[in-house]
């Protein structure tokens, strides 16, 4: 596996690490996070500053009872919650969000598929599958659009990305991200808005497909 | 005059009695210490004493189930507390499955290296000093960002706290784990 290059830049680091960044985003870095040991060690670092923000912000007295309330649950049986382990190509972030199941890949023509991880108010998330040199249709972006590299790598006029890549796009950059030779494609990528297509047909197609 | 040899401090020591005796003195002492700070730090950002109360529970349950976890050459126990009450807080307030990175896979040492955990102990208590000897203005929006009470391109804008050495620290930690777990396979 070639070294990671683009990573996550701290200010967008900072706002996972501080639970500030919306679903949708907070997956493509927490997926980032389980690949890259250079920016766990930063997200653990931000941690620090949130314990000294604990230590200083202030305390509440408890309730009498809340300890003992403790004391007397720590040896009652609980549920713990479900892991997902990496499987594949797919880090255990996205594991959960696939809820242990492979992708559902549907087709948006031009041999490129995709998989809705989940879609709201406050972004969407999807992995995609780009055939070798198929380019991306052209889009631009309402906003923040995070890209992550699973699998294959593919290039844009801002340079080459990777297995472990993160691209960081904001509503400036026009791009059409392409495919390298080789393996297909496949990303993780978060918008906080639909795309929105430069050719006609992709525009009429968008609420079909929801992209 | 010699100097005794500098000690870690209490709350890492409690959490490794909790960690590898299961020791309920020492959680207890860990509930004392923590949970009055928890309820406060939740309460800050405008919930209610009862809920506020409710999540405490929860985190400290957690810091017992997830003791194993715990690895004092990476992460100092109120960092370590403060992320499981981060995502108690998101799960229950905005009703999100936070997503969170993998597990490393492996348990941390079981004899950490007492200089790596000294050496980060005292990164993060300077680091709190130097929040102590911020604006109150700055402080406010540190405190605020930590709350979870700011947007991405809010925080963009704020001026970071210094967290360069403790950041290094922390690689050292990880980069031993990674060896030791090449070991294994």
């Amino acid at each position: 596996m070639t070294a990671i290059t683009h990573h996550v830049p701290d200010a967008l680091l900072a706002a996972y690490a501080t639970g500030n960044l919306p679903e949708a985003y907070a997956l493509v870095v927490a997926a980032h996070i389980s690949l890259c040991l250079e920016c766990r060690a930063a997200y653990e670092a931000h941690q620090v500053g949130g314990g000294a923000v604990l230590e200083t912000v202030g305390a509440e007295a408890v309730s009498e009872d809340l300890k003992s309330n403790v004391l007397d649950l720590l040896d009652a049986p609980y549920r713990p919650q479900p892991t997902y382990p990496r499987a594949g190509v797919y880090p255990g972030p996205v594991m959960e969000a696939l809820k242990g199941k492979p992708p559902s890949w549907k087709s948006v023509g031009l041999g490129v598929r995709q998989s809705i991880l989940s879609s709201g108010r406050d972004g969407s998330v999807r992995l995609l599958y780009i055939p070798p040199g198929q380019a991306m249709p052209d889009h631009s972006h309402n906003g923040l659009e995070l890209t992550l590299v699973l699998q294959g790598s593919f290039s844009d006029s801002t340079g080459q990305f990777g297995v472990g890549d993160l691209e960081v796009a904001d509503h400036d950059l026009e791009h059409t991200p392409t495919a390298d030779p080789g393996a297909p494609c496949i990303c993780l990528a978060a918008t906080d808005a639909p795309l929105r297509f430069r050719s006609l047909v992709p525009r009429l197609l968008q609420p079909l497909f929801r992209i | 005059m010699t100097q005794p040899p500098p000690q870690v401090s209490a709350q890492t020591t409690w959490m490794l009695a909790v960690r590898d005796q299961r020791d309920r003195d020492a959680f207890a002492a860990l509930f004392d210490h923590f949970a009055p700070r928890l309820k406060g730090f939740i309460m800050r950002s405008g919930t209610g004493s009862g809920q506020a109360e409710e999540i405490v529970q929860e985190v400290m349950l957690t810091v017992w189930r997830k003791a194993g976890q715990f690895d004092p050459a990476r992460a100092q126990v109120s960092a370590w507390v403060y992320q499981i009450a981060r995502n108690r807080q998101i799960d229950v307030i905005r009703k999100e499955n936070r997503p969170l990175p993998e597990e490393l896979g492996e348990a941390p040492e079981a004899e950490p290296d007492a200089s790596q955990v000294l050496a980060l102990e005292q990164e993060a208590a300077q680091l709190q000093q130097a929040l102590a000897r911020l604006k109150p203005d700055q402080r406010e929006i540190i405190e605020r960002a930590y709350l979870g009470e700011l947007t991405h391109q809010e925080i963009s804008t704020q001026t970071g706290l210094p967290l360069g050495t403790i950041k290094s620290r922390i690689r050292l930690g990880l980069e031993r784990l990674r060896h030791e777990l090449k070991e294994l396979r």
